[in-house]
Parts: C-alpha cells; sequence; structure tokens
C-alpha cells in the first residue's frame, strides 16, 4: 500500500521580479522518506525549500502539510507549523550574538523549557549527536563551516521535528566534512524517523543519503524516482547533470 | 516630465515608509498588549539604550546650554535684559532643545546601531532563521527594544535638560557674572510643570520615532554589507528629519494644552 504523503505540493508558482522561478512545481513528499532535490544552480531549489516553511509565499498554488494549506496561513498562524519542521540553512544562520550552547537552547528555551538542568541536558545530547561536544562556550566566528552547519544542525533537532529541510548541507565542505554530515543526516534519519527533504549538486552525498531523488529544472519537477533509476536513466537532460557535463568545450 | 516621476516616486517612498513603520508599530504595540514580553531582553536593552547613551546627552544637553546661555547673555546685554537669560535658556531647553537634541543624538546612537545589528541579522539569514524557529522577529527584536526605548526616553531628555539648566547656570552666574538671585527667580517664575511635562511627552514620542524607523529599516535591509550601511545612513536621516517635522507639529498641539507663561 502506498504511503500518504506527509506534504503535498501542487502547482508551485513563484516569480522574483521578471523572472518566474517555479512554473508550476508539484510534488508529493512522503513520511519518513529522504528526497534529495537536485537541480541547476539558481534553478529555485532554495526558493522551494523556503515556501515549505512559509518563509515565501508563492505566486499561485498550495502546499498542504498535515492537511493544512502553508501557503495560506499568516506568520503567527504558521508558528505552530514551523514547530514541526527544523530547516538547516546553507551558512548555519547561527545567532553571532550568542554561543554554541546558547543558540543550541535557543528553540528550548522560546518553547517554554525553564529548567537550566533539562536545557543543559538536552543541548549535551543534541551536539553529542552532531559530534560537537565540547564546543559550548565557543561563538559561531570562531567555528568553521562544516562545524556552523554541524551545530544549526543540533538546534534544528534539539525539539524533535517531523520534518528537517536541509539547504546544500556539504556545499562548500572538503569530501572528508561532507561524508560525515551525510553520515549525520542518515543517522538522524534512523534515530528521529524524521522526513528529510535536501537541497544539494552534491551527487555523491545525493546517492549516500536519498530514498527518492528529485530534479528541478525549468521550475518543475523534470524526474523522480529512487538513486538507481536515476543512476541508470538515458535521458540525455539528466545524465549531463547527474555527470557534470555543460556540453561546452574548451579547445 | 522627468520632475513630476520624479515627485511621484517620492511620494510613493515616503507613503510605503510611513505605512510601513506605522504597521510595524502597531504590530509591536499588539504584541506588547497580548504580553509578548522578554524581561531579560528588556533590561538588557535599557542598559544599551538608556544607560549607555548618557554620557553623549549630557555632553549635548550641557554644552548647548552653555552656549545658548552665552549668546542670550551678548543679546540681553545690550537691553539691561541680562536676568532674563536664565529662564529663557530653562524654557526653551525644556519644550525644544532638550528633547530635540537628545533624540537625535539618540537617534545617532542607538538608532544607527539598531538598524546596523537587525540588518546584519537580515542579509545573514538570521532573521530567517528566528522565523524557522517558530519565533517572531518582532516579538524578540523590535518589542524588547521598543519598551526599552520608551522606558529611557524621557530619563534622556530631562537628563539633557537638566545638564543645560546647570551648564546654563554655571556660565551665567559664574562666567558671565548675571546675579545669582536674580537669575534663579526669573528662571523659577516663568518655568513651570507644565514645561516639564512637554518635554517628557516630547521624548515619549521621539522614543517611538527613533525605535520604529531603526527597526523598519534593519528588518528591510537587503543586499549585503552595502545594503547594512544603506540602512544605518537612511535610519539616521530619517530618524533626525522625523524629529524635527514631528517636533513641529507636537510644539503647536502641546502647546494648546500646556500654553507657554
Amino acid at each position: 500500500m502506498t504511503k500518504k504523503p506527509l506534504i503535498e505540493v501542487k502547482n508551485l508558482v513563484q516569480k522574483i521580479g521578471d523572472q518566474e522561478i517555479l512554473r508550476g512545481l508539484s510534488l508529493d513528499i512522503i513520511e519518513g522518506e529522504t528526497l534529495v532535490l537536485l537541480g541547476k544552480s539558481g534553478g529555485g531549489k532554495s526558493v522551494f525549500l523556503r515556501h515549505l516553511i512559509g518563509l515565501m509565499h508563492p505566486v499561485s498554488g498550495s502546499i498542504l502539510f498535515e492537511g493544512m494549506d502553508v501557503t495560506q496561513l499568516s506568520e503567527r498562524q504558521l508558528e505552530p507549523v514551523r514547530r514541526h519542521i527544523g530547516m538547516l540553512f546553507q551558512d548555519g544562520a547561527l545567532f553571532d550574538s550568542m554561543n554554541v550552547f546558547d543558540n543550541v537552547a535557543f528553540p528550548l528555551r522560546e518553547r517554554g523549557e525553564k529548567n537550566p538542568a533539562i536545557v543543559r541536558e538536552k543541548v549535551a545530547q543534541a551536539l553529542a549527536m552532531v559530534n560537537m561536544t565540547g564546543h559550548e562556550h565557543k561563538m559561531p566566528v570562531n567555528l568553521s563551516g562544516g562545524m556552523r552547519k554541524r551545530v544549526a544542525l543540533a538546534r534544528a533537532i534539539i525539539s524533535p521535528p517531523a520534518v528537517i529541510l536541509y539547504d546544500e548541507p556539504t556545499a562548500g565542505l572538503d569530501p572528508i566534512v561532507s561524508d560525515s554530515i551525510n553520515k549525520l543526516i542518515r543517522h538522524l534519519q534512523k534515530e528521529l524517523h524524521v522526513t528529510s527533504i535536501v537541497v544539494t549538486h552534491d551527487m555523491v552525498s545525493c546517492y549516500h543519503i536519498a530514498d527518492r531523488v528529485a530534479l528541478l529544472s525549468e521550475g518543475r519537477i523534470y524526474f523522480i524516482g529512487t538513486p538507481e533509476e536515476l543512476r541508470q536513466t538515458t535521458d540525455p537532460n539528466i545524465r549531463d547533470f547527474v555527470d557534470g557535463r555543460s556540453g561546452e568545450t574548451i579547445y | 516630465m522627468v520632475l513630476i516621476s520624479y515627485i511621484k516616486l517620492v511620494y510613493s517612498y515616503v507613503l510605503i515608509f510611513l505605512g510601513e513603520v506605522a504597521m510595524l508599530a502597531g504590530e509591536t504595540l499588539l504584541s506588547i498588549a497580548r504580553g509578548r514580553i522578554r524581561p531579560r531582553l528588556v533590561i538588557y536593552q535599557i542598559a544599551e539604550i538608556g544607560y549607555r547613551s548618557q554620557l553623549v546627552v549630557v555632553v549635548t544637553g550641557a554644552f548647548t546650554g552653555a552656549v545658548f546661555t552665552a549668546q542670550a547673555y551678548f543679546q540681553f546685554a545690550s537691553l539691561n535684559m541680562e536676568t532674563a537669560v536664565g529662564s529663557v535658556v530653562a524654557v526653551s531647553m525644556f519644550r525644544e532643545l532638550g528633547p530635540v537634541l537628545a533624540g537625535v543624538m539618540v537617534a545617532g546612537r542607538v538608532g544607527a546601531a539598531m538598524s546596523a545589528e537587525i540588518g546584519t541579522m537580515k542579509v545573514t539569514q538570521q532573521i530567517d532563521a528566528l522565523r524557522a524557529l517558530a519565533v517572531s522577529p518582532v516579538d524578540y527584536l523590535v518589542v524588547p527594544r521598543s519598551i526599552a526605548m520608551f522606558i529611557s526616553m524621557p530619563f534622556l531628555v530631562a537628563e539633557s535638560v537638566g545638564c543645560g539648566i546647570l551648564a546654563s547656570y554655571y556660565v551665567g552666574v559664574k562666567v558671565l557674572n548675571i546675579s545669582g538671585v536674580y537669575f534663579l527667580a526669573n528662571t523659577q517664575k516663568w518655568v513651570d510643570s507644565s514645561d516639564i511635562v512637554m518635554a517628557l511627552v516630547k521624548g515619549f514620542f521621539f522614543a517611538g520615532i527613533i525605535v520604529f524607523i531603526s527597526c523598519r529599516e534593519g528588518l528591510n535591509a537587503k543586499g549585503g554589507a552595502v545594503g547594512v550601511g544603506r540602512a544605518t545612513t537612511y535610519t539616521v536621516v530619517n530618524c533626525s528629519l522625523a524629529i524635527l517635522i514631528v517636533n513641529f507639529f507636537l510644539t503647536m498641539a502641546l502647546n494648546i494644552i500646556f500654553p507657554a507663561g
């Protein structure tokens, strides 16, 4: 039996200035899966991700999350939805006025947790999950790119979400740190059983973490299938992207 | 034609600007009314806005009082009216100079810092991170700053006026040899509680102008470091202009409620 989608995206259209970024994007995201969204730079992947959490509102179309149309909700009405969705921003977006501990503790404190012992325990658990124990007192400015992403991930998972959105989690990282982030995404899926949507260009990462892969092209979903189906496809447009061929010649 | 389209552009910019500032003020007051207040952040902001702005406000008030006293003395001495200097300076400090100069100085010191901080958070996606964590940027950033500003500003105005009058007394009596008894007697005769109320009411209005314009500019910042710089500049310019313009209308309105003399 096919599982019911947790998120249903229907005919999403978004324009920025005169440019149509999303042109009727439709996509179902199944509960518990890790969906990797591939696509060219500037193709609207991050824009799509921001719509899922209500950070942007589309020109038309709908996004149903647990039966609610996210696109029709006001900022205040979105707050309960956002408590179920964690987001890892491309550069982490840590609060630079707070140290690592306070960044990770932030969602807990904002959701009313007043007991310092519980806050300490949960922060320690979240930091241990992302292998960042011992860095509690460092400021974001003193962390490397990979460390910032891991702290941001700890912040996103400290109040276990139903969905985690990853915006280019391995961009700009060396292969070893990328691999550790990939393993972390897999580990979190197994540990927390969350639904994950990962925007990336990184094919190694894609094959490592994806249950399903979607390719965004010209503002629509051009391909959707398993990593195995992606590997075996003969569609030249998909093959160019997967194999990293620009079609240009130097000589 | 170019001139007409330029005027239209400026007109629409001013309308959008006023609309956004009013909407932010409305949303903030609604959040305060609903009790979405974080006391720790309010106290921190009172220290940032109130406590750390004292020096600049005190120096501005004192030297304005001193120089105004000297100028008034040089003019009034030729008419043998030196003893009126104290009352003229005190009434001016209470009704106009104290609130306006404190407002402009706080806009430069605190408003610029506010818009730079919030603007940097905006361009580095920290505001989006707040929203993604189900925390309203208005509740978290604007509400504490607003409350702190509304509490601090009347005190800063009072300090500015107080220091202006003290400096006026020192320059008038100790430096320019005006009779201290007449100086104080005339000051007491012409200054009453309505002048004090007027200063504090103006301070309260200017607090709103500074905090909502600064936060609006910060929250609308875009385009990296250049955008933050632009937001900071607009904050200082717009706050200063708004204070001067609103001050005129406040003076007209408050003079009906509290007539001078």
